[in-house]
């Protein structure tokens, strides 16, 4: 009696439907992840063993160098209330294109009153406009300490939790300009802020 | 590669001669690998990209009452941040002992002795006073922050920018920090 022949398997997986999924997160994920935004102050940031994530939301970023501030409040929504109470403080008003433009901004550095002028320009302009001085800071005219006043106010309404305030520095920027900047907040009662370092090699 | 071949063979004997089709089957194993490494390098570099923080905590200036700490002498080591990435401590009082001009590859030593010896002399753990001159970088004030945190110094420094005195002010000049 011959034995009964065993069929040989194919060992081939039909690999189409692994490939599928896979580009399919590929895609999500290529999709989901925000690209980091250049700064418009070029700085370099001091380097510390401190592992702590900064947190994305409800935070305010004041950028220090060359004697300048920038300032960026995180969240379209926010950046947008925002705009809307400087606006009333001012007695100034932006256009509904000049607010939505506004709120996709990453860090900036002018003055509120040429703040209309320098939205209207396109992106390519901006950088080369000239209106980037910094925001004003001194005691006459503290329009930084008003932009983080009004930015907690709207963080407060919107999300209804406190707003964190961190600093990113330029690593040979003068002390007293940075206690400056420090003293305003203080002013304000924050006394908790986060520096905004890079990773070192750790404990040596 | 990953496809064995399992076709019976050619037919014996006569017959018609069959075209045989083309394998339509492309192998996709590659591509899911590529897909997959792909995934990896961007689940990793999101990941790295998150910058850090350090939490700096400054006592509360309230301008109406001004209340001062009280320290004690024994266990209280100042540090003044200088000119040129040098820093000048001393331990105890102003003006009662010769502060000592270190450079920050040093400083983290004498944190460490400091820290040993307090804790030998009195059983308390050791306060640092942490005092930014006007001459002195941010950069500088992040790595003396830095510096406390790798020595493990679990009281918060004190951060006093407002009052450094005027003996503190005067060694400083005479050693060419300030």
């Amino acid at each position: 009696m011959p034995r009964a022949k065993v069929q040989r398997k194919s060992t081939s997986i039909d690999m189409t439907a692994m490939c599928d999924v896979s580009f399919l997160l590929l895609t999500f994920f290529i999709l989901t992840a925000t690209a980091r935004q250049p700064d418009p102050l070029e700085i370099k940031i001091p380097s510390s063993t401190y592992k702590i994530p900064v947190p994305d939301v409800d935070i305010a970023k004041l950028t220090i160098g060359h004697g300048q501030v920038y300032y960026e409040v995180a969240g379209q929504d926010v950046k947008a209330a925002t705009l809307d109470k400087m606006a009333a403080e001012y007695k100034l008003t932006f256009t509904p294109e000049q607010r939505k433009r506004f709120s996709v901004l990453p860090s900036f550095g002018v003055p509120i009153q040429n703040l209309g002028a320098w939205l209207d320009l396109t992106n390519e302009k901006r950088k080369t406009s000239g209106y980037e001085t910094g925001i004003p800071a001194d005691s006459t005219d503290n329009q930084l300490a008003q932009w983080i006043m009004q930015s907690r106010h709207a963080v407060a309404e919107l999300h209804s939790t406190p707003m964190r305030v961190s600093i990113k520095g330029d690593a040979d920027e003068e002390y007293p300009v940075v206690k400056k900047i420090v003293d305003i907040l203080q002013k304000q009662k924050i006394n908790k802020f986060s520096l905004i370092t890079s990773a070192e090699g750790g404990a040596k | 590669m990953a496809e064995l071949d399992t076709s019976g063979g050619g037919k014996k004997g006569g017959g018609k001669v069959r075209t045989k089709k083309a394998n339509t089957k492309v192998d996709l194993t590659a591509m899911v690998d590529l897909a997959f490494l792909l995934i990896t390098f961007f689940m990793l570099t999101t990941s790295l990209s998150k910058p850090i923080a350090m939490d700096i905590a400054k006592p509360d200036k309230d301008e109406k009452n001004e209340q001062r700490l009280e320290l004690r002498a024994s266990q209280t080591m100042t540090i003044l941040l200088g000119k040129n990435d040098k820093v000048a401590w001393y331990m105890g009082e102003a003006g009662k002992s010769q502060p000592n001009i270190e450079n920050f590859s040093q400083i983290r030593a004498s944190i460490m002795k400091n820290k040993k010896d307090v804790l030998a002399k009195s059983g308390k753990s050791i306060v640092v006073v942490i005092k930014p001159t006007s001459a002195s970088k941010y950069k500088n004030f992040v790595d003396i922050m830095d510096e406390l945190n790798i020595a493990q110094i679990k009281s918060a420094p004190a951060i006093d920018d407002e009052y450094i005195l005027d003996s503190e002010k005067d060694f400083m000049r005479q050693q060419g920090i300030l």
